[in-house]
């Protein structure tokens, strides 16, 4: 009985463990970007130049690589959810049982491919076709970005989506087509609509995932600290930005609190983003 | 129009879409296999590189790769099991377990650059183990800890009650028969969740960037307080650092294979495994 109550502690620490990682994560970004609100003052990152390193002065305005991330992320959705709903509708209703085994390890596999496998991919074969297909004179830019995080979202939304078509009770489609609707209006009057939470819940995972990416979109994106809603122009996003800088602060500089700050805001976006899907996912009965 | 046809079309469509996904996919591992394998021997895979990555070998990079994620799963196994036999075995739906659930659900969407920063700023400052495999690995454990939680608690709680009720009315105690009755019949979940976790670790540069990585380091680690190259960390440097880097494409595309075999080597492994058990118990 006394390893039954050893066993009992032992596992509920380790449990407790996910809870304290959690905490430590957002204890240990607040201790680094902390000093930042007394010297220079919060005030500095809500403004719209990014100049880290100046002899003049040094500016940390966070707009730009704001305005980067939400570039990236609108154009990668404006191509990811479509394409990934419709993958989702056909694999959950309409593809054959063979066909969907097929279909669902290759959803898979490109969801495990490494991001910066495809940041390399990008680089070398899809920025040059960007810039021969618009004459640019570089194809780092906003849209090649977008053109691999809505790649790299269709896993989220696809496999999300699909649980989600087929938590639909079969009552309802039944009923649906006993009263005379084909198998096409089945779908998108009745299956659709019904699992729309479910759809919602798995975009905004996938917005989740495409704003933290950080390996594809730092070796595709230009990285241009401007203020830009042109597809075709070199942007830099919030998590580029840490990946690219905080090799070369020194420790414990404005530059590295700066950082850290913006580490807080992607952490925070994330998390409500992730919370709010996960919610929806619960209220409407179809987590996984 | 006729509503058959026009079903028909919209099918065909759908299928047109889909089948344009799995094609760009497909065209992604054709364009690097095509590239890659012709640069792939032995020598590739056994020597150092020279000159700052332009010749030799990757060697130091896939140990790099190796150790870390030996060191991550040394530390996530342990810890993500214990936490799905609790979860699954002993938690009552409370405001504690409900907790746990929250946290790994957000563990799940942190950003791979954020725990990147976290284990900077716990591991490497505040602990003092410097950029190092240790530091790396406890920040990739971090990381892959929910991969392991999620696939074994779901793999312990389709292990029928009956195996359990069995164990208890012949005496046994609760954690005997998680031992005896439970966890054995479990194992395939928990192996294809530490699998898939070992793919993830291994695909990551963005934690691993901050916290250990060596940008060339043309020797073997002494200890776990050293650093090392990794395989994602050395494609991102030769494909964007190196002063050649159009020179030295066919040594990217070379190292760009050998980290997409090892992780979709272990996730297909991840696959192959399950349809296995599933096959091997029906319950």
């Amino acid at each position: 009985m006394r390893m039954d109550k050893f066993m009992r502690m032992l596992l509920v620490s380790t449990a407790s463990i996910s809870i304290l990682i959690v905490a430590l994560i957002f204890l240990f970004l607040g201790k680094e970007a902390f000093p930042f609100g007394f010297d220079p003052g919060l005030g500095k990152l809500f403004d719209t130049k990014w100049i880290p390193v100046s002899f003049q002065e040094e500016r940390f305005g966070i707009y730009p690589l704001v305005a980067g991330s939400s570039l990236v992320t609108l154009l990668a959705m404006l191509i990811s959810i479509p394409l990934s709903v419709v993958g989702a509708i056909y694999i959950a209703e309409v593809a054959q049982p063979v066909e969907r085994e097929i279909l669902k390890p290759f959803i898979e596999i490109l969801a495990s491919i490494p991001s910066v496998v495809l940041g390399f991919f990008g680089l070398v074969v899809l920025a040059p076709l960007v810039k021969n297909v618009f004459g640019l004179s570089s194809g780092l830019n906003a849209l090649t970005a977008a053109l691999l995080l809505a790649l790299m979202a269709l896993p989220t939304i696809i496999t999300i989506s699909e649980d989600a078509l087929a938590s639909v009770p079969k009552s309802f489609k039944q009923a649906s087509l006993s009263l005379g609707a084909s198998d096409l209006q089945t779908i998108f009057r009745v299956t659709v609509p019904a699992a729309l939470p479910g759809i919602i819940a798995a975009i905004m995972l996938g917005i989740g995932r495409v704003i933290g990416e950080t390996m594809a979109v730092l070796m595709v994106s230009g990285n241009s600290a401007i203020i830009s809603f042109f597809p075709l122009d070199s942007v830099r996003t919030m998590t580029a930005t840490i990946a690219a800088e905080m090799g070369e602060v020194p420790f414990g500089s404005h530059h590295y609190q700066a950082l850290f700050w913006i580490g807080i805001v992607l952490l925070l976006v994330t998390f409500v983003l992730n919370i709010l899907s996960r919610l929806v996912l619960k209220k409407y009965g179809m987590a996984q | 129009m006729n509503s058959d046809l026009v079903q028909k079309i919209s099918y065909h469509l759908l299928r047109l879409i889909t089948y344009a996904i799995v094609v760009s996919v497909g065209y992604i591992l054709f364009d690097i296999i095509r590239h890659g394998l012709p640069v792939i021997n032995w020598e590739f895979l056994t020597d150092f590189p020279r000159r700052s990555g332009s010749e030799g070998g990757i060697l130091p990079a896939i140990l790099g790769t190796v150790y870390l994620t030996i060191g991550t799963i040394a530390v996530a196994l342990p810890l993500g099991v214990g936490c799905a036999i609790y979860l699954s075995e002993y938690a009552d739906q409370n405001r504690f377990s409900e907790l746990i659930r929250l946290a790994i659900i957000t563990l799940a969407g942190v950003p791979s650059i954020v725990y990147g920063l976290f284990g900077l700023g716990l591991f490497v400052i505040f602990c003092q183990f410097g950029t190092s495999i240790l530091a790396g690995s406890l920040t990739l454990a971090c990381m892959v800890l929910p991969i392991i939680i999620v696939a074994s608690e779901e793999s312990l709680r389709a292990v029928p009650r009956g195996f359990r009720e069995a164990s208890l009315a012949l005496g046994a105690t609760k954690w005997e028969t998680i031992r005896t009755n439970v966890l054995p019949y479990s194992i395939s979940g928990i192996i294809t969740g530490s699998i898939l976790a070992i793919g993830r670790a291994a695909g990551e540069t963005a934690p691993i960037l901050l916290t250990v990585a060596a940008f060339f380091l043309p020797k073997l680690p002494n200890s776990i307080f050293d650093q090392v190259m990794a395989l994602p960390y050395h494609l991102y440097i030769l494909a964007t650092q190196h002063p050649e880097a159009e020179k030295v494409l066919p040594l990217q595309y070379g190292t760009a294979l050998v980290l997409l075999m090892l992780v979709l080597g272990m996730n297909l492994g991840a696959i192959i495994l399950r349809i296995h058990f599933r096959k091997k118990y029906k319950w």
